[in-house]
């Protein structure tokens, strides 16, 4: 398969294997910054490849596992208001709240709709003038674009029953604060390549100035991977930093214009809280003013106080690189893709989940036992 | 009221904590799609209640013994939205799905009964049409339907029609000999290509708009077996439509019987175009895709390459050893990728989601 295929070759991973292990004369510590990206990683065995080399820490770029609990919350009480639909990705259906989750709460009754994209959404809400949608949108610069793109579909149809329940959050910012955080040992990124199929990456000039460490705009494939990790090794050796694209099939500097231009039209930036790393200054997108009637939070005057959750879910550790899921007292035992403490094991680009798929533990029943 | 939602009118805010839950367990969606938590209902739950004696088992099809004769006996229920997909409908469905599992397990299929469960509304013409695609399949593969019931339950109890069809079959020599009797060195072989179904019925619930939409392998496995019987005799361990849960589930529930590890090779696993592109941009596993027309079979490997070969002539053309049973693995299902190393691949759980981005 075209674009799938050729980056995918084995021979090209072994030559790329074997130069960034001629490359590293120290082991370098670099983010990806993408779930994605952390997902293939470990599918592929490419962080067992080169364990000797590289230790990879896995990034926060998973939107389902920075979505906070109480944006859950709000979500699962909304599914259960009567007269409402909530609505949005399959995702999002197993992430836990306070107290359960999407999935949970369709069990009791909660009225959801699975969809793939918030334009799906929109043309629900039009075929179902009795019922009020709400798309709970979640998701970084990458889906972002079809969210404002859901608003502006809802206005041009004069629909008066759909609005967003908004969590889009922007990765830069979550980047910047990483970089501030006491302990942090993050020496090179890899820039998440889709996002920057938005943004582009002129952004990350001033951030590579600002931090001095190197950003490779890096795609998602198995040979993408190791060309990113190649080219940020080199850059570590030669005590260089540079914003260098690696994913050029996708990406230019400058991002996609059309994008952009809607997010402008329908979003700010604003300054919301991130699961696991608290409040991120401009971490995030709400709708402008004169968006406000597409706005649930204003339409239903929703508020909500911040809620501390006891369990012995580490995924905060997790996201900002200073843990290792599997060393986790609750990975494997209280914590499971069945019965997740953290969105980190819900979501296949979380970094808990992709370790309990893909590292090797064992994999017998004992670990995990159905309630009778 | 004028631009504001009805609901928001006596709606009164939300706070936090969310009242808890109660903590009695639920059936959920996820207990009803393949894979560990299917199994884990059945072997918990279901099994040590309705089941008696030491015959507890979980093939897809009881053989007894009456009067003499060796049958096979075996159930299932079918729901599928949409009723009318690329490549069958439920009709036809309905039937193949019964006909398989008493073929897999080594029986000839004979008769069927049909039950239908209808919801209030369902226009007479659906019913027809699926009617006429059931009694087609049946008639193609030359088996009866016998009995059946019918039951209609008021708008919004079931989704349009649900249909339930129970099999008996005649057991034909040399079954395959079970899955506990797998050793280390045997090979996997697939029939056909991973995920037709499963990719089908979900593209065709939404509007991917994605070209071409890949087609339903929802197909009677009656050849097939027979192809496999013929070439490799008594060397067959075990034989099983990969339906919920895919490949894996199936292989994994092996696993678990023989004590081994199944080593699969990416490169010789069958994918369609079709369903490979789907399953790349969604972010699925083609092993974790339902199939309603494909097989996985595990042979002596002194018999595969001929067992491939006559299924080829069967009209699978795509049939492939896709894998090699291995001394037991701390995972028990694992998939040779791009470096050549066996990476784990995890036993479904609940129904595939399709990932944000």
């Amino acid at each position: 398969m075209k674009y799938v295929d050729e980056f995918r070759s084995p021979e090209t991973a072994r030559q790329l294997v074997q130069q960034i292990r001629a490359s590293a004369t120290r082991r370098w510590a670099i983010m990806e910054v993408c779930g994605g990206q952390t997902h293939s990683l470990l599918r592929h065995g490419i962080d067992l490849e080169l364990a000797d080399c590289i230790d990879l820490i896995h990034g926060p770029g998973c939107p389902v596992c920075v979505t906070p609990s109480r944006a859950v919350d709000l979500a699962i009480q909304l599914s259960l208001t009567p007269g409402v639909v909530l609505a949005s990705f399959g995702d999002m259906f197993r992430v836990p709240g306070t107290a359960g989750s999407l999935q949970t709460a369709r069990v009791s009754g909660g009225n959801l709709l699975m969809v793939y994209s918030p334009v799906d959404a929109v043309r629900f809400a039009a075929e179902h003038p009795d019922q009020h949608v709400v798309f709970f949108s979640v998701g970084f610069e990458t889906t972002a674009p079809a969210a404002a793109l859901a608003a502006l579909q809802a206005r041009s149809r004069g629909l008066k029953n759909f609005s967003l329940l908004m969590s889009n959050v922007r990765v830069l910012p979550a980047m910047n604060a990483l970089m501030g955080q006491p302990g942090n040992r993050v020496q090179g990124f890899l820039a998440a390549g889709h996002v920057c199929c938005i943004t582009g990456y002129h952004e990350y000039e001033e951030f590579v100035a600002q931090h001095r460490v190197p950003v490779v705009v890096t795609g998602f494939e198995p040979t993408d991977l190791l060309q990113g990790l190649l080219e940020c090794v080199k850059q570590l050796e030669h005590s260089s930093c540079r914003v260098v694209n690696r994913y050029g099939r996708a990406v230019c500097r400058s991002g996609n214009a059309a994008a952009l231009n809607m997010m402008t039209e329908v979003f700010e930036v604003t300054d919301p809280e991130w699961r696991g790393m608290g409040q991120i200054p401009a971490g995030g997108f709400r709708l402008r003013d004169s968006f406000a009637e597409y706005d649930t939070h204003r339409r239903f005057s929703l508020t909500s106080e911040p809620c501390n959750i006891e369990s012995g879910c580490r995924a905060g550790d997790v996201l900002t690189g200073r843990l290792v899921p599997s060393d986790c007292p609750e990975f494997g035992r209280g914590c499971t893709p069945e019965t997740p403490l953290g969105a980190p094991m819900v979501s296949t680009e979380g970094a808990c989940a992709a370790y309990f798929r893909y590292h090797r533990f064992p994999a017998d029943s004992s670990r995990e036992e159905m309630p009778a | 009221m004028t631009d504001q939602p009805h609901v928001a009118d006596n709606y009164r805010g939300i706070s936090c904590p969310v009242p808890p839950e109660s903590d009695a367990p639920r059936i959920t969606l996820a207990h009803g799609e393949g894979g560990r938590l299917s199994r884990k209902l059945l072997e918990q739950i279901i099994l040590p209640v309705v089941y008696s004696g030491a015959s507890i088992s979980i093939q897809d099809a009881a053989h007894l013994s009456l009067s003499g004769k060796n049958i096979a006996f075996c159930t299932d229920s079918h729901t599928v939205t949409p009723i009318f997909f690329p490549g069958g409908d439920l009709g036809s469905l309905s039937v193949y799905g019964t006909i398989n599992d008493l073929a897999v397990s080594g029986a000839v299929p004979r008769w069927l009964s049909l039950s239908l469960i209808l919801e209030e509304g369902l226009p007479i013409s659906v019913l027809r049409t699926i009617l006429e695609s059931a009694a087609s399949a049946a008639g193609r593969c030359d088996v009866q339907i016998v009995t059946g019931d019918t039951k209609v339950v008021p708008r919004g109890a079931v989704d349009g029609i649900f249909i339930n069809t129970a099999g008996i079959g005649e057991v034909l020599h040399p079954v395959p000999s079970g899955p506990e009797t797998i050793v280390a060195g045997d090979h996997v072989v697939v029939s056909g290509p991973l995920g037709q179904h499963g990719m089908a019925v979900l593209l065709s619930r939404q509007s991917f708009l994605l070209e071409p939409v890949p087609s339903s392998d929802s197909a009677p496995l009656i050849e097939a077996v027979a192809a496999i019987r013929r070439a490799a005799g008594s060397s067959i361990r075990a034989i099983r439509d990969a339906t919920r849960g895919g490949v894996s589930a199936v292989l994994h529930e092996w696993a678990t019987d023989c004590r081994l590890t199944f080593e699969l090779d990416a490169s010789r696993i069958p994918v369609s175009a079709p369903v490979r592109s789907a399953c790349e941009l969604l972010g699925l596993d083609p092993l974790h895709v339902a199939n309603e027309g494909l097989l996985v079979a595990v042979m002596s490997p002194d018999v595969s390459e001929t067992v491939v070969r006559e299924l080829h002539q069967a009209g699978c053309p795509e049939a492939a050893v896709t894998g090699t049973v291995v001394e037991r693995d701390i995972c028990p299902v694992t998939v040779r990728r791009i470096f050549g190393t066996a990476q784990p691949l995890d036993e479904p759980s609940g129904a595939p989601l399709p990932r944000i981005c």
